[in-house]
């Protein structure tokens, strides 16, 4: 069986990547699982100097699902490179630097300064984080902002450049034509959904930041629905995800039309996801005999709901 | 390395309306855990709730020199706590550890002063043992809303530690909180002490303010909202100093146990 999966020039060994702002900068889970197993580890956000990120409470948990509002808390480039690289080169990662920006200068000087550090194997955009003001989503609501962030970013830069896509905008799919339109290799989505949380009975909000991005099982539907708009818009691969727990929502995705998938808030619950994760996808295949997981990549089949659609 | 064990409840004791003691059959967790570790529990395969909860580990369990399993002392707040209240024998309840910086053990001449607020009892029943394979004298300053949720005051006398009890109704102990016979103590000590203390974060910011003010070093276990307990989401961070400002660092790596005087409280 052929897990393996190509998103521009770089191929993933299995489909599975560790989401950003999910999996720390991935050494955090070296002592529990081998790194190298995953088809890639997208890291925490990365802006040129330290953040601090919000105050606490950062998180809430809601209905199958749970609010954050970390605020992109990191320790910046130089010392990515300096302190978690090697590390993860010893470690055999599949390094998706996710990268963000309250400039375009900024993502630009990012995406330089990665380009030259061994062990980094792609960028991942940040333009679509919802918990900070400046920067960042702005230009991630804007077709414009998607296209000269991305255009930009690829004249300085050999690796393969994915933005990732927030929902909070009417059309994701034209967003991900920009992309596109502006070099994008890939687009990876979705990132969380703005929400909010009070506590009636102080009538505070929950979280310091007062709104915070909504993800887990309780979003996968939308998400689910977005990678399929996408997928039509679109000829790049796409990185879908939100809410996968298991095996059977990770090939939700992949037959919507996402090349891989990402996994974020489940490795909280569960650590030792990855493993089962790709067991559940080799049992599918072999019970649905696919050779390669890229021949279920939108394999979707809608032709009977379309003639229902037509008849009623 | 932590392991995930699906651990099946062996016993379930509960203390009053609200208190319970749950042993759990993870022997290699429990073989591993240190003084002051936790593991992230999930009482749930559903997603309601979604994410585990942290624990103290309270005992290491052990039947006939063989660990067995551990406990958790629980207080119903939530719904993980109620699920853990009612759990019964032969449940099956997946935990994570064990996880996070345990206590540093002190060795005599110094003396180890435990100082717990409620459920912060938690971490002490492994501390004690660890204080006592190092024949270091152990007082344990335990305070508690009222006098029947002290518990395990008998465990703990049987293994020589010293009790100094307090409750907020005057019900049994001295009247008030814990951090009132601490500071009377310090103040008439010359020995070499070393705090240890667990419970609400204000009877830790208190703890931390006595044993500056009587110079005396501490070492805090907190408890802050936690999503993975691994470092993954930066949800459990608390400020530390850092010179001349703060920097917010994971509770769930660089603690739950810090040295008092690195804290920032807000």
């Amino acid at each position: 069986m052929d897990l393996s999966v190509d998103i521009g020039s770089l191929r993933l060994s299995n489909p599975l990547i560790a989401a950003s702002g999910c999996y720390g900068y991935g050494v955090e889970y070296a002592d529990a699982v081998d790194l190298s197993t995953l088809g890639a580890i997208a890291s925490k956000g990365l802006f040129l100097k330290p953040r601090e990120g919000h105050p606490p409470q950062r998180i809430v948990e809601t209905p199958s699902g749970m609010l954050n509002a970390i605020g992109l808390q990191g320790i910046g480039v130089h010392r990515y490179i300096a302190e978690k690289l090697p590390e993860l080169r010893r470690l055999r990662a599949t390094n998706i630097v996710n990268i963000c920006g309250v400039t375009l200068d900024e993502y630009v000087e990012l995406a330089r300064i990665l380009s030259d550090a061994e062990g980094v194997h792609a960028l991942e955009i940040n333009i679509s984080c919802p918990n900070i003001k400046e920067g960042g989503i702005t230009f991630g609501c804007s077709l414009h902002g998607t296209f000269d962030v991305v255009s930009a970013v690829k004249k300085v830069t050999h690796l393969p450049v994915i933005p990732k896509l927030t929902p909070n905008v009417t059309d994701v799919a034209s967003i991900a034509k920009a992309a596109e339109d502006a070099g994008a290799d890939a687009v990876s989505l979705v990132n969380t959904f703005l929400a909010m949380a009070i506590d009636v009975e102080t009538r505070r909000p929950k979280l310091s930041n007062i709104v915070g991005g909504l993800s887990g099982p309780a979003i996968r539907p939308i998400a689910v629905r977005m990678v399929y708009e996408c997928r039509r818009m679109v000829k790049v691969p796409i990185i879908g995800m939100g809410g996968i727990a298991n095996a059977a929502d990770a090939l939700e995705f992949i037959i919507a039309g996402a090349t891989a998938v990402q996994v974020g808030t489940a490795n909280f619950v569960d650590p030792f996801i990855w493993s089962k994760l790709t067991a559940g996808i080799e049992d599918y295949m072999r019970r649905h005999k696919v050779a390669r997981i890229a021949d279920l990549v939108g394999s979707i089949d809608t032709s009977t709901r379309e003639k229902e659609w037509v008849s009623s | 390395m932590p392991l995930d064990v699906e651990a099946r409840v062996i016993q379930n004791t509960r203390l009053s309306p609200d208190y319970n003691v749950i042993t759990l059959a993870a022997p290699e967790i429990a073989a591993a855990t240190r003084p002051g570790q936790f593991v992230m529990v999930r009482s749930s395969h559903g997603s309601d709730p979604l994410l585990r909860r942290p624990f103290s580990v309270f005992e290491i369990v052990r039947s006939g020199g063989t660990v067995t399993g551990l406990s958790l002392l629980s207080k119903r707040i939530g719904v993980t706590t109620r699920l853990l209240f009612d759990a019964v024998e032969g449940d099956v309840i997946s935990c994570l550890g064990p996880l996070g910086r345990p206590f540093d053990a002190v060795s005599p001449p110094a003396e180890a002063w435990m100082v717990a607020g409620g459920v912060g009892l938690a971490p002490f029943a492994t501390l004690t043992e660890a204080l006592q394979e190092r024949g270091t004298a152990t007082t344990l300053f335990y305070g508690a809303r009222t006098g029947g949720e002290l518990f395990h005051l008998d465990w703990f006398a049987a293994r020589g530690v010293r009790l100094v009890l307090s409750t907020e109704d005057g019900s049994k102990g001295e009247r008030g909180r814990v951090t009132g016979p601490l500071e009377q103590a310090l103040r008439q000590t010359s020995g070499e002490i070393m705090i240890y203390a667990c419970g609400p974060e204000k009877m830790l910011e208190a703890v931390s303010h006595v044993a500056g003010k009587y110079k005396t070093p501490a070492q805090v276990s907190v408890e802050r909202v936690m999503g993975c307990g691994m470092g993954g989401c930066y949800s459990c961070v608390i400020p530390v100093r850092e010179g001349s400002g703060q920097h917010y660092v994971r509770s769930c790596l660089a603690g739950p146990v810090f040295t008092a005087a690195d804290l920032v409280w807000d």
